[in-house]
């Protein structure tokens, strides 16, 4: 183990771990904690996925190369080994309490930016992967409001591996920070109040009356920006018998209080449906048989 | 007073509009026909909208005296963009100005969906209000029929009165074969690559508008066969998974939002079989 000999950097005051975060297009990566890269535990299975293990190791925690260093053919490769390491060490490292809450001080400051989407209302987005497994997506960015992935903003991003973020982290941020997560459930503030304006929408409305209450303890204790657009020619809403009419308005709504989520089963049946929509009723009877043999909570 | 020769094709290239058009930041606007402006029917109210109206129209038309004072000059560009971005509103709105804007949506002018399961789907602006200096412009995707925000801060601050409430809703509704499939590969049409080339040239306008018309006619009003009552149902969806395994609230309100969907679903197709 070269590990003991003194470390020194080329520029002594900057680590690799920082050079590396300041780069641009990595804005998105925490610090990394040299303890937790050093115990063993936190490696395994990994050196099987990076070539040139060892000095990748050393590059990354600024340990001087071995003498015999001359047998590894080009610098390059290495930087791309320990880059390696470090994206699958980082998609690690954010998941303990630590990097939980190095990620949250970047989420809060903003550093992820915010939801495209106009009624999310610059809802801060975290970085997520596809793919736990390296080269095959690259990062995306999740919005706990509408539970949606997003392309980021800006093609500098467009080489960052997303699986140095995994697929899990930005679920476990939410669950683990719910006070930032958005409720499932929304009402539009003022009861009877035009859905047209999308002012509703405006932050305004969180200042006003109580504070917000999810009454499940596990889910997010945010309120959630809730609107959802409505399509209108010469202001008429699209109807939905038209061709074009909306399709997709299920994709982003919500329901006003979170009783109504219980009203569907776990196979996505409504529960006990009745009188308004008489067409399905064939279906929902079968539907209720079957549910008797499960014993659903 | 009018200058003949200013409103002759030879100036064409450096006429108000053009200006106007290849300005930075000016990408989502088309050309809005010459004879649509001076046909004053189509300007009815926008004299109580726009200050200095009769000349900041002299301006777009270029028909404005030479020896104006700058300092009014200057005043009367704000006033001419505004009155432009109002005409804007219903020229694309027309036949002819729906089938401009649909050349620009076929070369992605708009930008494409920032939504990953949307696939690069191109977006069409959109206003969320009629009324001028209240809301930005932003983009309307047509698969899943949301709203995003422009990328560039110079899209951003385009006035969303200027494109309207209706303009992408009307779109899909006269061209209904190119309403977006929910899943698959991004599709437009069949000449998505031949539209790229007609840029703005002013001398073969007129040519080309023929040509459009012809291309209208052939895509509009047709998609009898187009059924889209479940189209839904193929529409892919992100889910959040936390090792594997699903977040319990958000896989609940999901389940939710799907059981609303096969609803519609059912509803729609109920309403198939009704209409023979």
């Amino acid at each position: 183990m070269g590990r003991g000999s003194a470390s020194s950097t080329p520029t002594s005051t900057l680590t690799w771990i920082s050079w590396f975060c300041s780069l641009p297009g990595h804005e998105y990566f925490c610090e990394v904690t040299e303890d937790f890269i050093e115990d063993d535990f936190n490696l395994t299975g990994l050196n099987t996925m990076v070539p040139f293990w060892k000095e990748a190791m050393e590059m990354v925690l600024d340990v001087e190369p071995d003498e015999d260093a001359s047998k590894i053919p080009d610098v390059s490769i290495v930087e791309s080994s320990a880059e390696m390491l470090y994206g699958l060490v980082h998609q690690r490292f954010i998941l303990t309490r630590v990097g939980l809450q190095a990620m949250a001080e970047k989420y809060e400051s903003g550093v992820f930016g915010s939801c495209p989407r106009v009624y999310c209302v610059g809802c801060n987005v975290v970085p997520c992967g596809r793919s736990d497994v390296p080269g095959l997506d690259t990062v995306k960015l999740f919005c706990p409001n509408c539970n949606d992935i997003y392309v980021p903003p800006s093609s500098r991003f467009q080489g960052v591996d997303g699986a140095f973020f995994g697929t899990t982290f930005a679920h476990l941020f939410f669950q683990t920070y719910r006070e930032l997560s958005p409720a499932p459930f929304w009402k539009a503030p003022s009861a009877g109040g035009s859905p047209l304006s999308p002012r509703s929408t405006s932050g305004s409305s969180s200042s006003r009356g109580s504070p917000f209450v999810n009454p499940n303890p596990h889910g997010g204790q945010k309120r959630a920006a809730g609107y959802v657009y409505v399509p209108r020619i010469y202001g008429f809403k699209v109807s939905e018998r038209a061709k074009s009419g909306p399709r997709m308005h299920w994709l982003r709504l919500r329901p006003e209080n979170p009783s109504e989520l219980d009203m569907v089963d776990w196979r996505g049946r409504w529960i006990d449906e009745d009188d308004e929509y008489d067409d399905d009723e064939e279906d929902d009877d079968d539907d209720r048989q079957m549910e008797d043999f499960d014993p659903v909570i | 007073m009018e200058d003949i020769s200013t409103g002759s094709d030879s100036d064409y290239s450096s006429s108000w509009i053009s200006w106007f058009l290849s300005s930075k930041g000016n990408e989502y606007f088309c050309e809005v026909d010459e004879d649509f402006i001076l046909d004053r029917f189509n300007l009815t109210g926008l004299n109580n909208e726009v200050a200095n109206y009769s000349q900041a129209l002299d301006l777009i038309t270029d028909n404005l005296d030479d020896d104006i004072q700058d300092e009014l000059r200057s005043s009367l560009d704000v006033q001419a963009r505004l009155l432009y971005g109002l005409i804007h509103a219903r020229w694309i709105v027309t036949a002819r100005g729906l089938s401009k804007m649909l050349e620009k949506y076929k070369r992605a002018d708009f930008g494409r969906c920032p939504r990953v399961l949307c696939l690069q789907q191109p977006l069409l602006p959109v206003g969320l209000t009629d009324i001028p200096y209240e809301k930005s412009v932003k983009l309307y995707c047509g698969r899943c029929e949301d709203l995003y925000s422009p990328k560039s801060s110079r899209h951003g601050s385009i006035d969303g009165a200027y494109f309207g409430t209706t303009f992408p809703h009307l779109l899909f509704l006269v061209y209904p074969t190119l309403i977006p499939p929910k899943s698959g590969p991004v599709e437009l049409g069949r000449d998505a690559a031949g539209a790229g080339g007609a840029a703005a040239d002013g001398g073969r306008t007129r040519r080309r508008l023929r040509e459009e018309q012809v291309e209208v006619s052939a895509a509009e009003g047709g998609g009898e066969g187009i059924n889209t009552a479940s189209a839904a149902l193929k529409a892919d969806r992100y889910k959040p998974r936390i090792y594997g395994f699903q977040v319990n609230e958000i896989a609940k309100l999901q389940r939710w939002q799907e059981a609303v969907r096969d609803r519609q679903v059912g509803r729609l197709e109920a309403l198939e079989d009704r209409t023979p």
